[in-house]
């Protein structure tokens, strides 16, 4: 395994561990221990809760936090707007919810707490959550869908003005291309922040192995290494800002398709 | 050929799909740029379909790097 070659192991910060002696709690013959990615989510939960409740103050000048609060509200508000219409209002709490957990959960994994002795997850990095989150997406499309056209939803997957000989091989692809959505939705959040995590873990890797090789090593590769790092860094954090609104962006498009058809 | 070194060239050659993927990111934005400074009022409102491009580009690179990730350890 590549992974064997360095002392530092890139995969091990996504390693999922059971907490506070959970490891053998089982409900219906599966495992619910609490997990290090559970936790996080609560911490995501619980920081989100408290950065909403404390901007609903209503003042007519608002103050710098509402002022905070205020901003995404109205940012995911206009983008509904832009992209659904008028008809997009009722799902402006889904997309909020969604953006600003998916945006306090990249942000949350990126906190320098490894200073402390603490651990942060970034539990976007699993498939399984970010699946979860997309398959949400792609249910609310499915049940919007089916519940207002009915049977008419399928001519989604015929574009209008389609000859009709063509019918028969335009719509296969329209249905792969509808069905392969949530897999592409998940895929694209979990993947951007794996690897900006191993390249982080893999370039922190060359500094404390440098290093130790010696201290012309280490200002041969550690430093560099460590410049990047930093750059890297705030490359990160603008990853995480922009997975989150393109997981936002694509979820409005995919409603707009379930409320406008074509 | 070892089937472990055929496995870690095969994830090498994925990451040229990153590098083309990087092309593609690349061209989005530094096309949207192009335009947008032509027509600068007319670049707020594309900002939605500049990120969609983006996505649908950025996929596929990150595809590149799922394809590598699991001929290292998972086959």
């Amino acid at each position: 395994m590549a992974a064997e070659s360095g002392k530092i192991d890139p995969m091990h910060q996504f390693a999922i561990e059971p907490l506070f002696g959970t490891d053998h709690l089982a409900l219906g013959g599966y495992n619910i221990a609490f997990t290090n990615s559970a936790l996080w989510m609560v911490i995501t939960a619980v920081v989100l809760w408290i950065f909403v409740a404390g901007g609903m103050k209503r003042q007519l000048v608002p103050g710098r936090w509402q002022m905070a609060v205020e901003f995404f509200t109205g940012f995911i508000n206009k983008l509904m707007m832009e992209n659904v219409g008028a008809a997009g209002k009722k799902y402006v709490p889904y997309v909020f919810s969604i953006f600003m957990f998916i945006l306090m959960a990249n942000l949350l994994g990126l906190l320098p707490i490894g200073l402390f002795g603490l651990h942060p997850f970034t539990f976007t990095s699993h498939f399984t959550v970010t699946g979860v989150l997309a398959i949400m997406s792609f249910s609310i499309v499915l049940i919007v869908g089916f519940w207002k056209h009915g049977l008419h939803f399928f001519s989604l997957f015929v574009p209008h003005g389609t000859p009709l000989p063509m019918i028969p091989v335009i719509f296969p692809i329209e249905l792969v291309s509808f069905l392969v959505r949530p897999f592409s939705l998940g895929l694209r959040l979990f993947v951007a922040m794996t690897a900006g995590h191993v390249l982080l873990k893999v370039l922190a890797g060359f500094v404390i192995n440098s290093t130790n090789a010696g201290l012309g090593y280490g200002a041969l590769v550690g430093i560099p290494s460590f410049t990047l790092m930093i750059g890297i860094s705030a490359l990160e954090m603008l990853v995480a800002c922009i997975q989150a609104y393109v997981f936002a962006l694509l979820t409005s498009l995919y409603i707009n398709d379930a409320e406008h058809l074509h | 050929m070892d089937a472990e070194a055929a496995k870690l060239i095969g994830a090498g050659l994925a990451a040229i799909g990153a590098g083309m993927a990087a092309l593609g990111v690349g061209n989005v934005f530094g096309s949207f740029l192009e335009s947008a400074l032509r027509n600068p009022s007319a670049a707020d409102g594309q900002q939605g379909r500049l990120f969609i491009g983006f996505a649908a580009a950025e996929l596929l690179g990150l595809l590149a790097f799922v394809v590598s990730m699991i001929l290292i350890f998972v086959a």
